[in-house]
């Protein structure tokens, strides 16, 4: 059945750019029946909603909750099951049917249960027991939430065979910080710094797609200078990453050149964005109706110094990196990502265009300024821990291009344009170093009454869990590190 | 391949930042409130544990540059370890989530005595713009005691180094 069929049945609630359409909770459980891509889902005291995605179109569906339930979309879509369990922690709507009921962000440690519900409080949701086993010859080897090296708390539950790994069960929560009920009473100017800070490494594109949102529900639009360098921005994180992530995961195979090389460059982008706007990560650089600094005039220089240097000796990092078997056996065929199980989740980034998966939203559905620029995205179909390495080196180059026909041609003009008080909803998205955001948000006379953020970490962290199945526990380092997927981002 | 890169870099002037000059009035200042613990006898090497208890991931990234050729924070005797037990320095970084108070706090008491507790970024020092949330408990102080601060959101490796270095003076004395 085709989605706007089955949307059309609903009552149209108006969102900007893309209309909201309220189902009855018979319609809503149709959805499982449909061919499409669930994006996200999340919830307001009264209703749940979800993001969806069926060829070449995004379209949003609400239901609203009834006795506290709704139909889950988890039996059909794998993805909602994660989505549902954080909206029975958070709102407490139980999704009616789903695969898994078990408490996800609510670890028993907060003073009410169901925080952002109508009325918080009730029993605290009783604890998870991890997945069990059948067979004599498996142990369980658990691990965090305080992990080995410099990273983000989680807990993974490893279920071994000998060396083998069968099944990995992860567990978040540890780093929520009750960031969405924060954004609640605040104007959007107010909210942009828990925007900024969902997941620090990508603060600029969870900043420009909150601020999209924003602007898309006040139906302003931010000026074409800012667009520019929210751009620039946006690029110069996605290098930067993608640098540190390369070097970590040569690290992970005990190769200390790489990460020595890769980590020199990432500093060199780092302090470029110091020069050029005045803060290493460009946190709250980009804030709605624009952006709040503009680039200094030595900026587009230094910028340009630290991409040339990374574009001399690339080439050569990548042909150390191929010249060694002993490294490139750690990462062929490692952790491998079928097409179909990235399909399944829907996954962005380099987990889904290492595995096949040609999604980009500054191609499809795009937004400015990148409707005006030619961007080649790279696609491999091996979905390993070196097909996303290279995906990342592919996209450090395109993003260099990128920079390249940016920083010459800046639109003149204000930095910034004033949002209206207004009362409306909107959506925003950007692309983020990995992969897909999405910000959405419901404004009452210039006032956030409910909000939602969804990094793309959603839809790759239970894909982890796949790729490493089969592998030995040696490699899960490398496995997780070609995926580094955002603990804060999905903890909220 | 390799070779020939590393031959290339003997020639070339070291690219670690050169080490910025210590206040000798800060170094006194942490000594003297360090001694009132009666802890100044860990030496002039120190083993760092951090502890993640909430953060946006942001104080990481920096932290993680110290381990980079460009800071390269063992040229001065400090160096992270995997185990709470080899650790003589905890940093800590995030609003203390309330989610993360127990692993903290065991993480805190498997590391031996005496030790130090830096806390990392705005986050850790007073909730930061975290703070009055529900899932917060707010400056990792409520938690453990804390021995030093080093504020920024997040700070930068540069920050870091001095506040770990100051540390790593008032300590060992004169």
């Amino acid at each position: 059945m085709s989605l706007d069929a089955l949307l059309a049945r609903g009552r149209e609630v108006a969102c900007q750019p893309w209309a909201r359409h309220v189902l009855t909770p018979d319609a809503w459980t149709e959805l499982r029946g449909v061919v499409l891509d669930l994006l996200g889902l999340w919830a307001d005291p009264h209703a749940v909603h979800a993001l969806l995605h069926q060829d070449g179109a995004y379209r949003l569906a609400s239901v609203e909750v009834r006795d506290g339930a709704f139909p889950a979309l988890s039996p059909a879509f794998p993805a909602a099951a994660w989505f549902e369990r954080m909206i029975a922690d958070l709102w407490g709507h139980r999704a009616e049917g789903g695969t898994d009921e078990r408490a996800w962000i609510d670890h028993g440690r907060w003073d009410h249960a169901a925080p952002m519900a109508a009325r918080p409080g009730g029993p605290g949701r009783p604890q998870p027991e991890f997945l069990a086993h059948e067979g004599d010859d498996i142990h369980e080897i658990p691990v965090g939430p305080v992990h080995a090296g410099i990273i983000e708390p989680g807990h993974f539950r490893f279920s071994v065979q000998g060396e083998t790994v069968v099944r990995l069960e992860i567990r978040l929560g540890y780093t929520h910080k009750g960031t969405l009920g924060l954004l609640n009473g605040k104007s959007p100017r107010a909210a942009a710094r828990f925007a900024a800070r969902l997941s620090g490494d990508t603060t600029v594109a969870h900043s420009v797609a909150f601020a999209r949102a924003a602007e898309a529900a006040c139906g302003t639009a931010a000026p074409p200078r800012a667009d520019a360098l929210r751009a620039v921005m946006t690029e110069m994180e996605r290098i930067a990453n993608h640098l540190g992530d390369c070097g970590a995961i040569a690290n992970d195979a005990a190769f200390a050149f790489l990460p020595a090389r890769f980590h020199w460059h990432r500093e060199q982008m780092l302090a470029a964005a110091q020069t050029a706007f005045g803060h290493r990560l460009m946190m709250d650089a980009v804030v709605p109706g624009g952006v709040s600094v503009d680039i200094v005039a030595a900026g587009p220089g230094a910028i340009e110094a630290a991409l040339h240097r990374l574009e001399v000796e690339l080439p050569n990092l990548l042909r150390v990196y191929e010249d060694y078997s002993s490294l490139v056996d750690r990462m062929v065929t490692t952790g491998i990502v079928s097409t179909e199980q990235a399909q399944r989740f829907a996954a962005g980034g380099y987990v889904g265009r290492a595995s096949g998966r040609d999604v980009d939203l500054r191609q499809s559905p795009g937004y400015p300024p990148y409707d005006r620029l030619e961007l080649a995205v790279p696609v491999l179909q091996e979905g390993d821990v070196d097909a996303r390495f290279r995906v990342r080196i592919a996209e450090i180059h395109a993003s260099t291009l990128l920079l390249r026909s940016l920083l010459p041609a800046l639109p003149d003009g204000p930095i910034a344009a004033s949002l209206p008080m207004a009362t409306g909803e909107g959506i925003g998205w950007a692309e983020g170093f990995r992969g897909d955001i999405w910000h959405w948000m419901r404004l009452e006379g210039g006032i956030i009454t409910a909000a939602f953020m969804r990094d793309p970490s959603w839809l790759q962290w239970p894909l982890l869990q796949a790729a490493i199945r089969g592998n030995i526990v040696a490699d899960f380092p490398l496995c997780n590190k070609s995926f580094n997927c955002s603990y804060s981002g999905v903890d909220l | 391949m390799v070779w020939r890169h590393v031959a290339g870099r003997l020639f070339s002037p070291p690219l670690t930042v050169a080490a910025e000059k210590l206040d000798e009035r800060e170094i006194a200042e942490l000594a003297e409130r360090l001694h009132a613990t009666a802890r100044r006898t860990l030496g002039r090497s120190l083993s760092i544990r951090q502890v993640d208890a909430g953060s946006c991931n942001g104080c990481e990234l920096e932290i993680n540059m110290l381990n980079s050729v460009v800071y390269d924070l063992e040229r001065f005797g400090l160096h992270f370890v995997a185990s709470p037990r080899h650790a003589d320095v905890m940093m800590v970084t995030g609003p203390t989530a309330r989610n993360m108070r127990e692993g903290l706090l065991r993480t805190h008491a498997a590391a031996g005595e005496p030790k130090f507790v830096v806390a990392v970024g705005d986050c850790a020092i007073d909730g930061g713009v975290f703070k009055g949330s529900y899932a917060v408990d707010g400056a990792v102080a409520n938690a453990v005691q804390v021995d030093l601060v080093i504020r920024g959101c997040p700070p930068s490796p540069a920050q870091m180094l001095v506040g770990l270095r100051l540390l790593l003076e008032a300590n060992a004395g004169p």
